[in-house]
């Protein structure tokens, strides 16, 4: 049972981190972000069943934290596409060295 | 041992028979100029807006066309208006020669506690502690013995003289308090030279001495000539100095010790006649030949006569330029244990007295003239304290002091009269050119006969000053050529005896030449028609007694300044007069080291001395009477008609090219390879190029690269923290398996 459920939470990382690495828009790459998140909660929850309940307490914590983050993240992304008409990762690059 | 001579210090003080004498005060000697220096120093920044040349010998110094004409533009512009005289002039006057005759009186009060007293240990005064570090010790110390105390009376007694001249010589300038204060400064650091108690007190004396030899030299700095002159007698200067301080470290690395006590305390560790010792002397002969413009270092002493006159009288030919002499009469210890470099000394010594003298057969300033005299006269001496005759060479320091600075005064005389007169009738001729003068002596008598006797007196004709002293000096020669170290001595392959027979030949016929060119310049000046002019005739008149005053005094001094020291043959035969006294006052000072350089006997059978004093009397007389009955002062023209000279003539105008050829061989590659490698190689190309602007390049380049990672693209960053963690994973991986 807890290698399937660290195998789904793998396997929902890599897709999270390929789609961080491979799409533009900037609110697939949230949501994909999102779902990185989610993986290492099912991880957590899954690894309390073996080592107590820490991890359970971790997945609140997390959950929090990805709630502020979304906010948050999801007001930048407004912001951008109301300066700049786009959400497209390609475009924005005010911060170049 | 450092502890001991710091012992035989401390008891050289207070068990000292002088200790309750007016040398108590011997501080005061030098201090008292140092005040004066001050006080005129202040007086000079007060009226700082007059400043400008009003040279009385400024008109034409020969140097080249471009400095004419700059003078005749200054000399118009005064011409418009009275010369306005430093409103504190009375004032300097009292306190600039003030402070030196102080000082004389003082010195001359020590003088007298000096003389009941036996002087086998000097009177040594420890003002402070000046340099305690780890093993050296030097003490701020002034050390009074008979060697100091002449010197310091031939310092202040012809520096007063000269001071109160230059009251009546320079008291129209507007530098006035300048000249005074700069004067004032130099008689302090000379005194301090003469009586310093160690070597690196000595040394700061040496270098204030050049110091304000160059401030005066380039007194009228705003003509170019001038402020060249000056800075080429510092920089010549300089690589005399090298030496100076090479021997001294030579001493202190070996000796532990650089105090004159000290020294001699510890002298046995040298080993005689070794090359250690040898290195030491050469070391310190090469700062003597710089201070006293010897071979190859004399060129910047002719030039120095761009300063005003008295200042040459005082500094370039009286005191300052003997220093070197004094140096080695006071480390006379370590040059007799230096056979070989004793043999370079007097070797040099001669062949600049010789080479010197047949440059002044040629020259037409007068004070060119002179300035090559003086060379050729520190030749003699540089002759004398090289083989081992110290006293013979302080005497002829003292006698050439007397008679030097009396010509060089007179001379300044002569330019006083002819610049006023030129001055008069708005002439711009060179008031110091022979050729502009002639027939003087109606005009002005007293210089006239006094210069006479300076001339009589360095020539060497008999019973004035320097025939005594400059005998004294030949006959050492050859007294030390056989039978003495120094004879015994090889220098570079050559027997000393015969380098000494050959000096002995150098100063025969230098001591010629000095008879031919002083009477030439006398015959030239005071001689023959007048060729002033016939306008500027009525206005050549003598100047004021504060000019006059001095010179007769000096004339006294040039006369009768050989009876200090009469030979043997000369009290043989007239007993009552004392014998030798100079000699046995300087006895406890040079005494054993002038003994180790003679040998067996010093002296030399009688009948060979009247030979000798026969041989230089004639070739002196020779020489005048070469000057008077070939030369034809009626023949001459004014500069501005004369020809061309030609041939070997026309050489010894142009001082044997010397000036060229250092030019040429040093001056001008110094400034090539300085330009080219030194400033556009190491300074622009290495310091400033690959070190200063490297670095900064480096570190832009550097934060160039780091620039290119920050691209602004998230997806990149996102690929680089994938990466990074996939393989720090792999990385935790493979340190787990």
């Amino acid at each position: 049972m807890l290698a399937e459920a660290l195998t789904l939470s793998a396997v929902l990382f890599a897709i999270g981190v390929v789609g961080v690495l491979t799409r533009r828009n900037a609110i697939i790459v949230f949501m994909c972000v999102e779902l990185m998140l989610n993986a290492v909660n099912l991880s957590f929850v899954a690894l309390s069943r073996l080592y107590g309940a820490t991890g359970q307490v971790f997945v609140i914590f997390v959950m929090t934290v990805a709630a502020a983050e979304a906010a948050v993240g999801l007001a930048i992304i407004i912001a951008i596409f109301r300066h700049k008409q786009t959400v497209s990762l390609e475009n924005i690059n005010v911060l170049r060295g | 041992m450092l502890l001991s001579s710091m012992q035989t210090i401390a008891t050289a003080t207070t068990g000292h028979p002088l200790a309750d004498t007016a040398a108590k005060f011997v501080w005061l000697l030098p201090a008292l100029p140092l005040l004066g220096f001050v006080v005129n120093g202040l007086l000079s920044l007060t009226a700082a807006a007059n400043i400008g040349p009003a040279d009385p010998s400024a008109v034409g110094h020969g140097h080249d066309d471009h400095s004419q004409e700059s003078t005749h533009g200054a000399h118009g512009a005064h011409d418009d208006h009275h010369v306005v005289r430093h409103r504190h002039a009375a004032l300097v006057s009292l306190v600039g020669p003030g402070v030196l005759a102080a000082s004389f009186v003082l010195a001359a009060a020590i003088f007298m506690a000096m003389r009941g007293v036996e002087m086998h240990v000097p009177f040594i005064s420890t003002l402070f502690s000046w340099m305690p570090v780890g093993d050296l010790h030097i003490d701020a110390a002034l050390q009074l013995d008979p060697l100091s105390m002449v010197m310091v009376l031939i310092i202040t007694g012809v520096g007063t003289l000269i001071h109160i001249f230059s009251v009546g010589y320079m008291q129209d300038d507007p530098g006035y308090p300048r000249y005074f204060a700069y004067l004032n400064l130099f008689v302090f650091f000379m005194l301090l030279l003469v009586l310093g108690a160690n070597y690196p007190l000595m040394f700061v004396g040496w270098e204030g001495v050049g110091l304000c030899s160059y401030l005066l030299i380039g007194f009228w700095f705003s003509e170019q000539a001038n402020a060249d002159a000056g800075k080429k007698a510092f920089i010549v200067n300089r690589i005399g100095d090298f030496g100076f301080l090479v021997a001294m470290f030579l001493l202190f690395s070996n000796l532990g010790a650089l105090d004159f006590m000290g020294i001699a305390g510890s002298a046995d560790k040298l080993q005689p006649g070794g090359p250690l010792v040898t290195t030491i002397c050469l070391f310190f002969f090469l700062g003597c030949a710089g201070k006293s413009a010897q071979l190859p270092l004399y060129i910047w002493l002719p030039d120095a006569m761009a300063g005003p006159t008295p200042v040459s009288a005082l500094i370039h030919a009286a005191t300052m330029v003997t220093a070197g002499v004094y140096l080695i009469a006071r480390s006379s210890l370590l040059f007799s244990m230096a056979p070989v470099a004793s043999l370079t000394v007097a070797l040099v010594g001669g062949v600049t007295a010789l080479f010197a003298a047949t440059i002044g057969l040629k020259q037409w300033d007068i004070k060119k003239v002179l300035a090559y005299s003086t060379v050729s006269q520190l030749g003699y001496m540089f002759v004398g304290v090289g083989v081992g005759a110290y006293a013979a060479g302080v005497f002829h320091l003292m006698t050439h002091a007397f008679f030097k600075a009396l010509l060089f005064l007179g001379s300044g005389s002569v330019i006083y009269a002819m610049h006023a007169a030129y001055h008069a009738t708005h002439s711009h001729d060179d008031a110091q050119d022979m050729r502009n003068m002639g027939g003087l002596k109606q005009y002005l008598p007293i210089t006239w006969v006094l210069m006479w006797i300076a001339t009589l007196a360095i020539a060497g004709i008999p019973v004035f000053s320097g025939f005594f002293s400059k005998d004294e000096i030949l006959s050492s020669v050859f007294a030390r050529a056989h039978g003495s170290p120094l004879a015994d001595a090889v220098w570079l392959g050559i027997p000393g005896s015969a380098l000494l027979y050959f000096v002995y030949a150098l100063g025969l016929a230098a001591a010629l030449l000095t008879a031919i060119y002083m009477t030439r310049m006398m015959l030239y000046t005071f001689h023959g028609p007048n060729r002033t002019g016939e306008m500027e005739r009525n206005h050549l008149k003598e100047a004021p007694w504060t000019m006059t005053g001095p010179l007769v005094v000096l004339g006294v001094l040039s006369a009768i300044g050989g009876f200090l020291n009469l030979p043997e043959f000369f009290t043989t035969l007239i007993p009552a007069l004392p014998g030798e006294t100079l000699a046995k006052w300087l006895e406890p000072v040079v005494g054993s080291a002038t003994a180790r350089l003679a040998g067996g006997e010093g002296h030399l059978p009688a009948s060979t001395e009247q030979l000798l004093v026969g041989v230089a009397i004639t070739i002196a007389v020779a020489g005048i009477v070469i000057a008077v009955t070939r030369l034809k002062p009626a023949a001459l023209v004014k500069k501005s008609e004369s020809p061309e000279s030609v041939g070997l003539e026309k050489m010894l105008e142009h001082k044997y090219y010397v000036d060229e050829a250092y030019e040429k061989a040093i001056v001008t590659p110094t400034i090539v390879v300085s330009r080219a490698v030194l400033w556009k190689g190491i300074d622009s190309g290495i310091i400033d190029g690959l070190m200063v602007n490297g670095s900064a390049m480096f570190a832009r380049a550097f934060g160039w690269v780091g620039s290119q990672l920050q691209s602004g693209q998230v997806g990149t960053y996102a690929w680089v923290l994938v990466i990074g963690a996939v393989a720090l994973l792999g990385a935790f991986v493979r340190a787990m398996q």
